[in-house]
């Protein structure tokens, strides 16, 4: 991981970009040259060096600019973090996870010294220093959640089990595609996952759900979706519609490559061991179409995945008004060569 | 991925806590603490005997707040079929045994108003791991622990310790009786009540419970079965292209493993569903042993878990 933190903005005048690296590295949803939702879910094992999947909880050139957006979220919204009061086992079992593995994996920036239930957390990127005692709340800042997820990218949902199901019942959520911890809060997986077409038809959500109750201490387990955005805007959030929305409207074959982004949720799921709760991790990478046509073929992949995706998934992403133009945007570039299988850059 | 990932870990104390209940203390081999869990989770027990591997779920017992140890506690069973006499016969203090991972499938409800457990005999094990999650907190719970006679009562000085005046003991030797139906119907609204124990007194909470009008959603209850012995038969593997012989004090799961084929199990008990099998032909019929398919799903016979359930056929073909 490069040591450098770039400093870029999530709104107004959108200086976000990605470097040459994390081009590279960037986490592409589509291993064929087609889409359609599966029960893609695989073990969170470390993958390559180097790649997003190395580590439990990736950190990237763009994770100083991503704390202080989130800053600037809750600092409008502050119900963008909310936690049932159950849930505060969850919480410190949350807190203890990311601490452990930013310790771990990214030394020169984390530590964690433990002695006993006295805890000290040292943030050098965020220039904090944090003694505690785990487990008592009144001891931080911040509730336990909400404190550690202002210091890691991507959102994090708790969910409760009980009766056979998946509660959602606290989180924090500033970097989402559209839709509302506020609103959600208190649903069953099910519930939550309501709007999703097709995948309801396909058993999708029944097959999910059984698998995530089982799911297993110390073995997580992850996936891709993805969706697109104008502009490298990360709180794209059903609150917020009035702001982002109209985006939308401006996309044209012309400036479709700078304007369009393609945005990849890399989710992670953990069983959490005090609470039994289970941690839902949605980690947002984002890209422009230009920077993506910079490796050839994922040029022509998406392409060809955005040209014959489903009527219903191209309205349910939201794409309906513009995917015409990305697509055209993106023609010169496939001259229909044949795509070698997965998502390496070649 | 594996599902059986294991922990070594070390026997580091014994003891015979009641006439047919060892309790033994386990520690990682290098002295660092041993993984978080919630009080109602479950180990599995990996034992090497001479003859075969034996795996077992046990419940954490212990303090999920001290995680330097856990506990576990083996009632001897008259009709082993060889786990609890290896515990209780080979492993003294100094013994190495292999553990999975804690799976909670008999967790307290976090939103509940009242927690009513009723634990009979070696059952009081999950129960003993809740009372820590709930010492402390704002939520108010009752005990129920029936035995056999006070020698029977294990961990009953602990129990006291942990719970006070919020337990009630009942001993059989004494003409100590239960009231289920009058500790049932006297409950305030949003109480979840917990069986763990023998399949009569976990039947009669459940049972009582219904027949008062308690909601399914607050009635819990644990109950590992132990592999039962049957007859001999045999099952083709379609995937694998392998016929396995299932002997009768040996499961399809542990005859299957011993064929090298792996399979996937959380509970090892009936409980979870997760080594649900398909059914993919059969001229007999199914043993349904499990805690965890409908009865519908059981008149189908369309498929099996093969932790616990057997078949008197000539021709089982699994889906494996």
């Amino acid at each position: 991981m490069s040591a450098v933190f770039k400093l870029e903005t999530f709104r107004d005048d959108f200086t976000f970009s990605n470097s040459a690296a994390a081009i590279r590295r960037f986490p592409l949803p589509f291993p064929q040259d087609e889409y359609m939702y599966s029960v893609n879910i695989e073990p969170h094992l470390p993958g390559p060096r180097g790649s997003v999947l190395e580590f439990a909880f990736d950190v990237d050139e763009h994770y100083v600019a991503e704390c202080r957006e989130r800053e600037l979220v809750l600092a409008e919204d502050p119900r963008r973090f909310q936690a049932l009061p159950h849930m505060m086992s969850a919480q410190w079992d949350c807190l203890e996870l990311i601490m452990e593995a930013l310790a771990r994996d990214y030394p020169a920036h984390f530590s964690l010294i433990k002695s006993g239930n006295e805890w000290r957390w040292i943030n050098r990127p965020l220039n904090l220093d944090q003694s505690f005692i785990f487990g008592d709340a009144g001891s931080l800042p911040r509730a336990p959640l909400d404190y550690i997820t202002r210091q890691a990218q991507g959102d994090f949902v708790l969910m409760d089990q009980r009766e056979g199901d998946l509660w959602i019942e606290a989180g924090m959520v500033t970097t989402q595609a559209d839709w509302s911890l506020d609103f959600d809060l208190g649903m069953t997986f099910k519930e939550w996952h309501g709007p999703v077409p097709l995948a309801h038809e396909m058993n999708v959500f029944d097959r999910a759900l059984k698998y995530l109750l089982n799911l297993r201490l110390g073995q997580p387990v992850r996936r891709l979706n993805w969706t697109m955005t104008v502009h490298p805007r990360l709180d794209t959030s059903p609150e917020n519609y009035p702001y982002w929305g109209p985006d939308r409207a401006a996309v044209t074959a012309n400036n479709a490559g700078d304007l369009v982004h393609l945005r990849v949720e890399l989710q992670g799921l953990w069983r959490l061991p005090r609470s039994n709760a289970v941690l839902f991790g949605i980690r947002c990478y984002l890209i422009s179409v230009r920077e993506l046509a910079s490796i050839p073929k994922w040029a022509r992949r998406v392409h060809r995945v955005l040209k014959q995706l489903h009527p219903a998934l191209v309205e349910y992403k939201g794409l309906a008004r513009y995917r015409d133009a990305v697509v055209e945007w993106l023609a010169p570039f496939d001259d229909g060569a044949p795509t070698s299988p997965g998502t390496a850059p070649e | 991925m594996n599902p059986a990932q294991t922990l070594p870990v070390v026997v580091t104390a014994v003891e015979q806590v009641t006439p047919l209940i060892k309790h033994f203390t386990l520690a990682s081999l290098g002295g660092e603490p041993l993984p978080a869990f919630s009080g109602g989770s479950h180990i599995i027990v990996v034992m090497h005997a001479q003859a075969r591997t034996h795996r077992n779920p046990y419940s954490l017992l212990g303090s999920p707040r001290c995680l330097d140890t856990y506990e576990i506690a083996v009632r001897r069973m008259e009709q082993s079929r060889g786990g609890s006499h290896y515990l209780h016969d080979e492993i003294e203090v100094g013994s190495r045994l292999d553990i999975a991972h804690p799976v909670n499938l008999f967790g307290l409800d976090k939103i509940a108003r009242k927690h009513l457990l009723i634990a009979g005999g070696v059952g009081i094990t999950p129960i003993l791991a809740q009372l820590e999650d709930l010492h402390d907190g704002p939520i108010p719970y009752e005990l129920h622990y029936a035995v056999r006679s006070p020698q029977h009562a294990a961990f009953a000085q602990r129990l006291r310790d942990r719970a006070g005046e919020r337990l009630t003991m009942y001993h059989d030797s004494a003409g100590q009786r239960l009231d289920l139906g009058r500790l049932l119907s006297n409950q305030p609204l949003g109480t979840h009540v917990y069986a763990c124990g023998p399949a009569g007194l976990i039947d009669a909470v459940v049972g009582t419970a219904r027949n008062l009008g308690w909601p399914d959603s607050h009635i819990h209850w644990e109950r590992f079965a132990a592999p039962p012995v049957g007859e001999a038969f045999e099952a083709y593997l379609a995937r694998s292209q392998l016929s396995v012989r299932i002997p009768p004090d040996r499961s399809l799961m542990e005859s299957i493993e011993a064929a090298g084929v792996e399979v996937p199990y959380l509970c090892r008990g009936g409980v979870c569903g997760f080594c649900q099998t398909r059914v993919l032909e059969l001229d007999g019929e199914l043993l349904h042993n499990d805690h965890f398919l409908s009865d519908a799903d059981k008149a189908r016979a369309a498929s099996i878990m093969l932790c616990v359930s057997r078949a008197r056929c000539k021709r089982l073909v699994l889906d494996l």
